[in-house]
């Protein structure tokens, strides 16, 4: 092991600070494409938190565990965009506030 | 072919299975030749039956299968055929099939063909189950059958809320009857043990003796139930109401068949009631109380459909007076007639009703002799045999009737001095249906057009009213073979000046229409529009004030305390769980606002409580 070594607990508050700023975007943003990228923003800290716990322990799972998100984060982007332009045909706004059609 | 008898009722039975299966998929020509080809066969079963019976002249029982079996109450499903069933089951066949055929034309604007000639199928079989019983379970099978099909038909317009409620009350009056009825067919099992009819009439001859108190308890029960059936007082303000429905269904279940079951079972029970005289002299006074109150009744309605159906109770209240007076086969005989003229004169108004765009009231039709002279001609002879004019099947009838209880005899074997008061009472109950039938007929016929008939029936209508035409004026001369069923009737010896005053009450009460109606020249306005003559008008126009009666009397105390009821303990415990989950559902649907950011929010404030809390116990 050569060079600086970041501590693990410093990754760990980073990854919780980017996956906050996420989940704030995700609750206070209207826009749907911003929603998305939030819901990025929190899949990518929770990948960080992976591999970073990965290196500290010394064992691939975490990048294993990092794949897997970047798989599912591809494959949800791709639905959410779909479903973005859907909602920009039907309702002429990427506002998800006036998208309430399914109250009960 | 006596073996063959099922078969009267089975075709309608089925045709009727038939056609509620197929729910109105059918094409109207096959529903038409199915709903009145069946009855039509019935009705031929019916003759090749009764020439077999003239010959042979012996009660036939056929046992088709045991009903029910318990203990030793074992009724069986069984048909007992006679003189009194021939005839019954002729009239039902006989007039329910012209009506029928009649219904063909008349119903064919009505989108619920199919239904209509199920539930007309239904009644006819259901009837013919009533004649042919052998064993009162049986015949009250057929009587609740005709009750359920009286419902339907009377409701058969449903959208409209007053046929609905007018078929409401024609079901639980006849069901305060029907209730009388069963109690009397229990009382009479648990005496008799056994319900089979003749068998029962023989225990209770030789059980009991005239004048015992229990077959009088038993007699007044089955009068209960004939009352309500048929009509008669205190139980017949349901007739004139049941108008609401078709104006066939009128012809045929309240007037030719169904409202005269009750006459029926009194004349097929009259073992039993000869054992109760009181009761007897009460079906009697019943009788001509009904007559009397539906005649004067009749005579101030201005719906045609009312004032023939007011008349049919008082045509009803005929036949009771003469079972009351022991004229079993008068009885009969003016039920048979009856039921030629009085189906006759409603399928004529049903004529008059289709051709005038639906309109009921007498005072706006008018001249209309000359613009439809079948129907003319039909209500004509109708009316005529209804005043039993001399020589009209309706005169032999009512004739032998009033004759038998003029001669009434007691228990004692010598005539009573309740007889011509009997007498007295019906006559003037004639000239009153002389007049008021009369009254339909000036009114409706003559005078000036106020209403012009936008169609002329076609032979589908005209064809039955002809038939029943030459029905209701050769009706007189059928001489019914009803001497091996009832008791001998007296011969009839009166003077001439009773036969005379007989012959010419009808015609002093035709005289009088005409005077009033066509020729205008007695002033009865001055007496109607007088205080007197008005509140008497209004009283008569209402029925005597009888449903106002009821209303106050019943109604309106069971709908009062029902109504009080509503507010009490039990019920407001289940109005307030009711209350409590409508409160929460209406929460918990205001949580889901369709707001997908406030639902990520909460689930975001949810997972911080939960982790806390999870934190701390650990």
């Amino acid at each position: 092991m050569e060079g600086l070594i970041i501590p693990l607990n410093h990754v760990l508050i980073l990854a919780s600070l980017l996956f906050a700023t996420g989940l704030a975007g995700l609750m206070f943003r209207r826009n749907v494409i911003f929603i998305l990228m939030s819901l990025e923003v929190m899949l990518n800290s929770a990948g960080l938190a992976f591999v970073a716990a990965g290196t500290a322990w010394a064992q691939a799972d975490g990048q294993v565990m990092f794949m897997l998100i970047l798989a599912v984060a591809a494959a949800e982007v791709s639905v959410g965009l779909g479903l973005v332009l859907q909602v920009h045909k039907r309702f002429k706004t990427l506002d998800m506030d006036q998208a309430h059609k399914l109250n009960g | 072919m006596l073996q063959n008898i099922w078969l009267i009722p089975l075709f309608p039975f089925v045709s009727s299975v038939l056609l509620i299966l197929t729910a109105g998929q059918l094409p109207r020509r096959l529903i038409a030749i199915m709903g009145a080809g069946s009855v039509g066969l019935s009705a031929l079963v019916v003759l090749a039956v009764g020439m077999q019976f003239m010959e042979s002249q012996t009660p036939y029982t056929l046992t088709l299968w045991v009903w029910m079996q318990i203990g030793n109450f074992a009724p069986g499903f069984s048909f007992y055929v006679d003189q009194l069933t021939v005839v019954m089951m002729s009239v039902i066949t006989g007039v329910g099939f012209l009506i029928h055929l009649y219904s063909t034309e008349f119903m064919d604007d009505d989108s619920d063909y199919s239904r209509y000639f199920a539930y007309m199928n239904m009644f006819v079989a259901a009837m013919l189950i009533l004649v042919l019983a052998d064993n009162l379970l049986l015949l009250y099978l057929g009587w609740e059958g005709v009750g359920v099909c009286s419902y339907l038909l009377v409701g058969f317009w449903y959208k409209d809320p007053v046929n609905g409620a007018a078929s409401r009350k024609a079901f639980v009056i006849t069901r305060v009857g029907d209730t009388a009825m069963a109690l009397g067919l229990f009382l009479l099992f648990t005496e008799l043990g056994t319900l089979q009819i003749q068998p029962m009439l023989d225990a209770a001859n030789s059980r009991w003796v005239t004048g015992d108190t229990i077959p009088a308890i038993a007699a007044l029960l089955l009068l209960g139930g004939a009352v309500g059936k048929s009509a008669q007082l205190p139980l017949h303000t349901w007739l004139p109401d049941a108008m609401a429905g078709p104006t066939p269904v009128s012809a045929l279940i309240h007037a030719a068949t169904m409202v005269t079951a009750g006459v029926y079972l009194i004349a097929r029970t009259h073992g039993l009631f000869l054992l109760a005289p009181d009761v007897l002299m009460l079906v009697a006074l019943v009788g001509l109380f009904t007559l009397l109150l539906a005649a004067f009744t009749a005579l101030n309605q201005t719906d045609i459909k009312r004032i023939l159906a007011y008349s049919t109770i008082s045509q009803i209240g005929y036949m009771f007076l003469a079972l009351g007076v022991g004229a079993w086969s008068a009885g009969i005989f003016h039920l048979m007639t009856h039921a030629f003229f009085k189906a006759l004169l409603f399928l004529g108004a049903g004529a008059v009703v289709h051709c005038l765009h639906h309109e009921q009231n007498i005072f706006k039709m008018g001249g209309l002799r000359t613009k439809l002279p079948v129907v003319f001609w039909s209500f004509l002879i109708g009316s005529a045999a209804l005043a039993a004019l001399p020589f009209t099947s309706g005169f032999f009838s009512k004739d032998q009737i009033l004759l038998s209880a003029f001669e009434l005899h007691g228990s004692t074997g010598i005539s009573t001095w309740v007889g011509p008061w009997l007498w007295a009472g019906g006559l003037v109950g004639a000239i009153v249906t002389a007049i008021y039938s009369f009254r339909l007929v000036f009114i409706v016929f003559y005078g000036e057009a106020k209403t012009e008939p936008d169609r002329q029936p076609g032979w589908r209508m005209a064809g039955p009213l002809s038939l029943l035409c030459v029905l209701s004026l050769i009706g007189g001369y059928f001489v019914l073979p009803l001497e091996s069923v009832f008791p001998a009737a007296a011969e009839h010896h009166v003077s001439h000046l009773i036969e005379g005053i007989s012959i010419s009450i009808p015609l002093i009460g035709v005289f009088i229409a005409w005077l009033v109606y066509y020729k205008r020249s007695l002033p009865v306005e001055g007496f109607t529009e007088s205080g007197f003559g008005k509140a008497l008008r209004n009283f008569w126009y209402s029925g005597w004030a009888m449903d106002k009666l009821y209303d106050t009397l019943l109604v309106n105390p069971y709908t009062g305390t029902a109504n009080a009821m509503r507010g009490e303990w039990l019920d407001k415990i289940y109005h307030g769980v009711v209350s409590l989950c409508q409160g929460l559902h209406a929460l918990l649907s205001k949580s889901q606002g369709g707001k997908m950011r406030w639902y990520a929010t909460s689930m975001v404030f949810g997972l911080i409580v939960l982790v806390t809390l999870v934190g701390w116990a650990s």
